[in-house]
């Protein structure tokens, strides 16, 4: 009766613990279950300054992929980025990766904005339309020579 | 000037003094891995020690994990929304919870509860000579006490460390989203998009962690009481070497925490 | 000889425990080791036991040197060998049933209905049929050590060592467990080493007696020649024990030495 308890106690405790540890991971970790298939594109910029691995893509600000990588060309002094986007969604030729700022202080993520084309990238080819980041500091020290003339 | 030299042999022998202690719980550890290793291997003893550091430490666990992301969804709240900034609330709940008070947290209140009984018990058993009466029917004592409290330690505090973090978001959600009307797609997206697999990993090497180290080095004061400077036997030994024992293990899964945070980062 | 210690020293720290003890035990005979507390003659045990490291000389249980040979061959050994001590030492998270299985559980294939029936067989045997289920902190004194002797024969050891089996009770106790380790020599064939420092104990059950004080001995052989003597350190301490008096008057150990 006495080892019943306890194995029963434990049993129920092994079973909470497993459960927290699974939804933490499927819905924290993006482990499992959700994951669909992904082709990957790259992008060169002049600068991804802010850019982190495993910041989002997103079209028409919905999330449609990650940035897998993030190098540097030493050849041409660009930052070499790998995108990794989700196999239905399609990329014009044409179209513009940028990388912008959610807000003003948060974080940096790429933006795909669609182009007119009617060729559609396939796996390991480049976009070739960039936007660097906009660096506020720049913007910012602008504005102060351009008002000192 | 003697003084000053009374004061520098001092210090001397206490940087002696934890340098035996290190040098005794390596010891211990190397002794309980290499008796453990030893036949027969039974399942009972540690489902027995798993009920009492894990399952017995659940309903704490929860209403602290519950209690403690409410406060944090609170603090970060008032503080966001000077920010306007109020959607992150989910990003910064989640990340603190995950990467630091969760494992903190859940491997300090079970210090306090199970760290302080392992001490105290194999504490007892060592001045009733229960310790040496195992040894003496041939039953290794490392074997049959230290190991299985040892497994249980590793295995129960990640468990109830997710545990305390599921309770957390939950306690986060009750506040952020129930109370204070930040939506529940802001909150639980925002979670998800910041908390990385790789912070899900310092979590679970934390509590795996601080698991090995709450039971080695509770159980290694208790298990050795009779090699104790201070000499004390008996219950005042027992007591003192238990107090001692949680603040040692306190401190250590502090420090250990600092560490593998900076490995991880 | 089932037991031999042969001038053994030892030391805590700087100050000397046991100088230059030699013991022998032979089959089946009940030794009883007495001295007053700090004698150093727990701290004999606890080196017959290999619980400790002798500074120098030997000990040897059935012909083994047992702080020369490795852990393995001390645990089969120490298979062949009961230890009783002084408040049980039971293990308190398991019942008494499960404290006396113990030992066949871990060191035997029977299974557990077997198991069971020897150990309420030994539980029997020290009167403690109906306490199978209690914890032992529902124990009294008396009990405790009873159900301690219990686990400590449930092998069914050679050797019998027994910690203090009068400490701490009242003379109908003390006198029970004196008969008990009797009847575990006339009935089992072990051999018996008891440490006490009750001179009424010593003399109710010995066979032979080892007088120790101060980490000497002072006096070994049979009860007549310790009765005999006229060391004037073992007169010095038999007064100790039993009052000027009674000794004076003799009444008192001729009583002892022969019932």
């Amino acid at each position: 009766m006495k080892h019943q308890n306890i194995e029963l106690t434990v049993g129920i405790f092994f079973l909470a613990g497993l459960l927290s540890l699974t939804w933490i991971a499927m819905r924290m970790g993006n482990m499992g279950g959700i994951s669909q298939p992904e082709y990957e594109l790259q992008a060169r910029f002049v600068s991804v300054s802010g850019l982190k691995e495993g910041a989002f893509v997103e079209a028409a600000g919905v999330r449609v992929g990650h940035v897998a990588d993030i190098s540097f060309d030493s050849e041409t002094y660009e930052a070499l980025i790998t995108l990794s986007i989700a196999e239905s969604v399609q990329v014009q030729e044409d179209s513009t990766a940028s990388i912008r700022t959610s807000g003003i202080i948060g974080d940096k993520f790429v933006k795909l904005t669609p182009g007119g084309a009617e060729e559609l990238l396939s796996a390991g080819m480049e976009i070739t339309e960039t936007e660097s980041s906009i660096s506020i500091e720049e913007l910012i020290s602008k504005y102060i020579f351009e008002s000192k003339d | 000037m003697s003084r000053l030299l009374s004061s520098i042999s001092r210090l001397g022998r206490s940087v002696q003094h934890f340098t035996e202690d290190l040098g005794i719980l390596g010891v211990f550890l190397f002794n309980a891995i290499r008796h453990g290793l030893n036949p027969p291997y039974t399942l009972k003893p540690v489902i027995r020690q798993i009920y009492f550091i894990g399952a017995r430490s659940g309903l704490m666990i929860t209403v602290a994990g519950l209690f403690v992301g409410m406060v944090v969804a609170l603090q970060f709240y008032d503080t966001l929304v000077r920010f306007g900034s109020v959607s992150m609330l989910g990003s910064a709940v989640g990340l603190s919870l995950i990467r630091e008070l969760g494992p903190v947290l859940t491997a300090l209140l079970v210090t306090g509860r199970a760290g302080s009984a392992i001490c105290a018990e194999l504490g007892i058993m060592r001045t009733d000579h229960q310790i040496d009466a195992l040894d003496c029917m041939a039953i290794d004592p490392y074997r049959y006490l230290i190991i299985p409290r040892l497994l249980a330690g590793v295995i129960s505090v990640p468990l109830l460390t997710a545990i305390f973090v599921l309770m957390g978001i939950a306690g986060g959600y009750f506040i952020g989203v129930l109370l204070f009307g930040v939506s529940h797609g802001a909150y639980m997206q925002g979670m998800a998009d910041t908390v990385l697999p790789r912070d899900m990993l310092m979590c679970l090497v934390k509590a795996v962690v601080f698991g090995l180290l709450i039971v080695w080095i509770s159980a290694a004061r208790g298990f050795l009481l009779h090699r104790d400077r201070k000499g004390a036997f008996g219950p005042e030994g027992v007591s003192r070497v238990t107090t001692e024992a949680v603040v040692l293990t306190s401190v250590s899964v502090l420090f250990a925490d600092y560490l593998i945070s900076a490995l991880l980062l | 000889m089932v037991i031999r210690v042969e001038q053994l020293d030892a030391h805590y720290g700087d100050r000397q425990i046991l100088n230059d003890i030699n013991l022998h035990v032979s089959r089946g005979e009940i030794h009883v080791i007495m001295g007053s507390s700090g004698s150093g003659k727990s701290t004999l045990l606890r080196h017959i036991l290999g619980l400790q490291i002798p500074s120098s000389g030997s000990i040897h249980l059935l012909d083994q040197a047992i702080h020369q040979i490795d852990r393995k061959q001390l645990y089969s050994l120490r298979k062949k060998i009961g230890v009783a001590f002084q408040g049980g030492a039971l293990l308190g998270s398991l019942t008494v049933e499960e404290n006396i299985e113990l030992p066949l559980r871990e060191h035997t294939k029977l299974d557990a209905n077997t198991i069971r029936i020897m150990a309420r067989m030994k539980l029997e045997m020290m009167n403690l049929a109906g306490t199978e289920h209690m914890m032992p902190a529902e124990l009294s004194g008396g009990m405790l050590k009873r159900a301690g002797l219990a686990r400590a024969v449930v092998m069914d050891p050679q050797i019998l060592l027994f910690d203090e089996p009068s400490a701490g009770l009242d003379p109908v106790n003390s006198a029970e467990l004196d008969e008990l380790i009797i009847k575990l020599r006339d009935a089992m064939n072990m051999t018996i080493l008891v440490i006490t420092h009750e001179l009424q104990s010593a003399f109710a059950i010995a066979d032979r007696i080892t007088i120790i004080d101060e980490g000497k001995l002072l006096i070994t052989g049979s009860k007549e020649e310790i009765h005999r003597s006229q060391d004037e350190d073992v007169l010095n301490l038999l007064q100790r024990r039993v009052g000027r008096d009674d000794l004076e008057s003799q009444s008192y150990l001729d009583r002892l030495t022969h019932t």
